[in-house]
């Protein structure tokens, strides 16, 4: 990593001419074979997908704000159409929660961070032309977006009680098979399928682009972290997401074919399902935040004007997150009644991970240390990440105690814990990421000042927004809820406060990229100066077309 | 071998009840056992489910049609709200108040260990953040040092959070093999079963009987003469009609499964939770400190009505606990023979002749389903 000064920043000056041909509108937009024109439709799909995922949080924060059903039956029945029952308003909320959980972990984050991120700047990093597999990557995008579609269709077919599927995001079993009839549990599921399929042809472009295509000189201990975090996640999800697609296969099969893999009264187990699930599903955490960690390093490194500290700490670090992340996942499952050997290894297991993830934390303020930093946008979202992403991380070893889980389990102290490592981590290196680089993307400036803007609003609002989930969770607030004991009534009332908060924050976000894209000043090709040296900083802003027709050379 | 562990589980818990009528099925855990240890007994088999289902008859005869959910010889306790005992409080940042040992013990480790810890590594690493803004901006700090190793402040944050992890690991490690101590073979035996959308709750060692327990809804929300909910009964939204009645100071074994979807058991003054899944027979032990009513809901998503289906456990000393247990329509394990009731005669000789509680291993099975 610290040697990565390339000698290629002439070569951008003679690409023009052919390199920058670029074919019509449609041919463009809709049969991309450009790493960087796809990586821009899943930025633009990803945003979309985060506005609809955080309105449905807006729509949970409204109902939420004060105990008692204010709004659902109102809502059940512009969904149905018709004056809807009680029991289909405490149905429609099963669907509000299931909807955004699931797009924003399949349709935003995945697809920002990985897509968007990964399909943009890591060729540009190792010095590749393009992915190995430039159709493929067309493959997986539009995979991705009929997945949303699907998933957004569910809402409007029966699904047991109600319209939508309303099984949470981990479709467990069985109130995913016997306990949701009609069509939109198996919309749901077929979604899931797709944006599966998509990110597993994500991931081998990945894993065969990272390995194949780097420029000559760069080796693996000298690629930049990001794409360190890329590998990993790639490996992640090609492992990860076949045992999903398996499991969710089975639940077809339960579901419609008169299979019993989680029908007890057939021999079947309902806990197999949840270790298939989580199996997938803790890698999966993983999945939305280690290439965060890879953004995180670049932005740390370039504001400090000092390489990372311990580039090799760092990169296995993130390998032994991957791996460890793989053999923990029953801590999801603590309360399914497992024998105290299983929940004494997963407790222990669980807790390793704070070892990695500490080295990270610490490198990263390291790196900092005798820098000279400067706190432009991106290192201000950067370090407000690493705060946060150190309270998301030390709830987590509070969780990962067995014999504690056994009253937070299921509570908003969970709720509260993940959306500290997403809400504040994984959204929080995507803004720092977006403020990074969008200038590099677009060939715009953002403005400095309503980023900082956009950086305080939103940095209060979550956590006015979530920091008391961890109050409810602690006095037993179960999730999933629609409605609560008067008791609750405060914090929740302080949450959705923040949520408004955190929304006037979004809007500033959206005023500043428009204002930008419109009027915003013209990029140079490294904007941020001598802080900055990895391979995309060598080319202008935004990269001609193609890049590197002719390979740089890493010394 | 975990496999046909959970095969054994799942067979044995499919001899359970899957809808409402749940007595035939009941003998699975307990009046089986009973007769196991009573050799005496000529025909358990045929006794088992006799018993089961003479016990039905009272249960149901029994059920409550008073509008405050008192019987002959119970009234429910009224729940302390002054100190808000088993039930959540307004504002609160900190667990509920706990009503077992290990609860204590739970809170203590998070209150007194964790929370210290985590409050004092996240402080930690926001101070060294704020040292940074302060002493290493541009300004202060023009030119930036070249530093990218240093192997012993890398061994030194490797190693501090793995002494410190080991710390953590202690007390937990201990709290969970505490939790997981099983109760003796006289615990009085609970099973909790989830239904879309209340809980029954069986008592296999009081008859079999069991007792169903619905949300109480409010004045407004039910049919003139219905009962709905009153401040004796407990909070909105986390008051039943029936209450789980258990015996407090000793230990309780309480059992979940479900009929329909996957359930929890919870009740956060106790710190217990247990999944209730369809086809298995989770078992954990719980001894609560002092008698009082304490509340919980519905933990692992059910369904539309997965927030309307609270747990309300009642703690009442031994002799007011067999008083409610005769209002059911139950039986004492080792009393004597109750009173006339024709059918219950064929358990009542079973569980009397044999004194069998305090002595049987046989209700070990009862420790078994956890697998």
């Amino acid at each position: 990593m610290t040697t990565i000064a390339a000698t290629g920043t002439d070569l951008h000056a003679h690409d023009h001419h052919d390199a920058d041909h670029k074919p019509g509108f449609f041919a463009r937009w809709f049969m991309s074979t450009n790493h960087k024109d796809i990586g821009t439709l899943y930025l633009i799909f990803a945003i979309f997908a985060g506005i609809v995922g955080g309105a449905i949080s807006g729509l949970m924060r409204l109902e939420l704000a004060a105990p008692g059903i204010q709004y659902l039956q109102g809502w059940a029945s512009m969904m149905a159409g018709k004056e809807a029952s009680l029991d289909e308003a405490y149905h429609m909320w099963n669907v509000l929660i299931t909807a955004h959980g699931l797009i924003m972990v399949f349709f935003m984050v995945m697809p920002a961070i990985i897509g968007g991120f990964g399909n943009w700047f890591v060729p540009l990093m190792i010095g590749a032309p393009d992915m190995a597999f430039p159709r493929m990557n067309n493959v997986s995008f539009w995979l991705t977006v009929v997945a949303f579609i699907m998933l957004l269709g569910s809402s409007f077919v029966p699904g047991g009680t109600g319209l939508g599927a309303g099984t949470g995001w981990t479709v467990y079993a069985p109130l995913s098979t016997s306990g949701s009839v009609g069509p939109a549990v198996d919309m749901a599921i077929f979604s899931l399928h797709l944006a599966g399929a998509a990110s597993i042809l994500g991931a081998i472009n990945f894993i065969t682009t990272i390995f194949n295509m780097r420029a000559p000189g760069m080796t693996l201990h000298k690629m930049p972290l990001f794409v360190w975090s890329v590998l990993v996640t790639a490996f992640l999800l090609l492992l990860a997401l076949p045992v999903l697609a398996a499991a969710i296969t089975m639940l077809l099969v339960d579901r419609n074919f008169g299979g019993a893999f989680f029908d007890a009264a057939a021999g079947g187990d309902p806990v197999l399902y949840q270790h298939l699930f989580w199996f997938f599903g803790h890698p999966e955490v993983y999945i939305m935040i280690l290439p965060g960690f890879g953004i995180i390093s670049q932005i740390v490194a370039t504001f400090s004007r000092k390489p990372v500290f311990g580039y090799l700490g760092m990169a296995y670090a993130m390998v032994a997150i991957g791996v460890v992340g793989f053999v923990v996942w029953a801590h999801h499952m603590f309360t399914t009644g497992m024998s105290v050997d299983m929940k004494m290894y997963f407790t222990a297991a669980t807790m390793v991970i704070a070892v990695p993830t500490g080295i990270k934390i610490f490198s990263w303020i390291a790196t900092m240390w005798g820098g000279s930093v400067s706190f432009k946008t991106p290192m201000v979202w950067a370090m407000g990440f690493i705060f946060m992403f150190t309270v998301g991380g030390v709830t987590g070893v509070v969780l990962a105690n067995g014999g504690l889980d056994d009253n937070l389990h299921d509570t908003y102290y969970v709720v509260a814990h993940f959306h500290y490592v997403l809400s504040l981590g994984a959204v929080f290196s995507l803004f720092a990421g977006f403020y990074y680089w969008f200038g590099k993307m677009s060939g715009r400036h953002l403005n400095e000042f309503l980023g900082h803007l956009h950086f305080w609003v939103f940095f209060i609002g979550v956590n006015v927004l979530f920091f008391p989930m961890h109050f409810l969770g602690n006095s037993g607030m179960p999730r999933r809820y629609p409605d609560y004991p008067e008791a609750f009534a405060y914090w929740n009332g302080v949450a959705s406060t923040g949520y408004a908060i955190m929304a006037v924050g979004i809007l500033i976000f959206f005023v500043n990229v428009i204002w930008s894209l419109l009027a915003g000043r013209r990029a140079e090709d490294n904007y941020w100066g001598e802080g900055a040296t990895t391979l995309e900083w060598t080319l202008t802003s935004p990269p001609p077309y193609h890049q590197f027709e002719t390979l740089p050379v890493i010394k | 071998m975990i496999m046909l562990k959970k095969f054994l589980v799942v067979v044995a818990a499919m001899a359970m009840p899957s809808l409402a009528l749940a007595q035939p099925a009941n003998p699975a855990p307990a009046p089986v056992t009973k007769e196991v240890a009573a050799p005496v007994v000529a025909t358990p088999a045929a006794a088992a489910p006799a018993a089961a289902e003479a016990a039905a008859a009272p249960a149901a005869a029994a059920a409550p049609k008073s509008m405050d959910g008192s019987l002959p010889g119970y009234t429910p306790m009224r729940p302390d709200y002054a100190n808000s005992v088993g039930m959540p409080k307004a504002k609160e940042v900190d667990f509920q108040e706990q009503f077992s040992d290990n609860g204590q013990y739970a809170k203590w480790i998070n209150n007194a260990i964790l929370l210290p810890i985590i409050t004092i590594i996240s402080m930690f690493v926001l101070g060294l953040l704020l040292w940074v803004i302060v002493r290493f901006n541009r300004r202060a700090n023009p030119v930036p040092s070249k530093t990218t190793h240093n192997t012993f402040i890398e061994v030194v944050w490797t190693l501090v959070p793995v002494l410190i992890l080991l710390g953590i690991a202690y007390p937990s490690l201990d709290l969970l093999a505490k939790q997981f101590k099983p109760a003796p073979a006289d615990a009085v035996t609970i099973k909790a079963t989830g239904y879309q959308w209340y809980w029954g709750y069986t008592y296999p060692d009081h008859g079999g009987f069991e007792v169903v327990s619905n949300m109480l809804k409010e004045q407004g929300d039910v049919a003139k003469g219905e009962r709905f909910r009153t401040e004796n009964d407990g909070p909105k939204l986390m008051a039943a009609d029936n209450r789980m009645v258990v015996p407090v100071g000793v230990p309780i074994r309480i059992q979940t499964t479900a009929a329909d979807v996957i359930h929890a058991f919870a009740v956060p003054s106790l710190w217990f939770k247990l999944d209730a899944v369809p086809g298995r027979l989770n078992e954990k032990s719980l001894t609560i400190t002092k008698p009082g009513v304490y509340f919980g809901q519905c933990s692992e998503l059910c369904g539309a009505r997965h927030a309307f289906m609270p747990i309300v456990v009642e703690a009442l000393p031994p002799e007011k606990f067999a008083a409610w247990v005769k209002a059911q329509g139950g039986t004492m394990p080792g009393a004597e023979k109750p009173a006339p009731a024709a059918a219950p005669a064929v358990a009542a000789p079973a569980a009397a002749a044999g004194t069998a509680p305090t002595t049987d291993t046989a209700a070990a099975p009862a420790a078994a389903p956890t697998k």
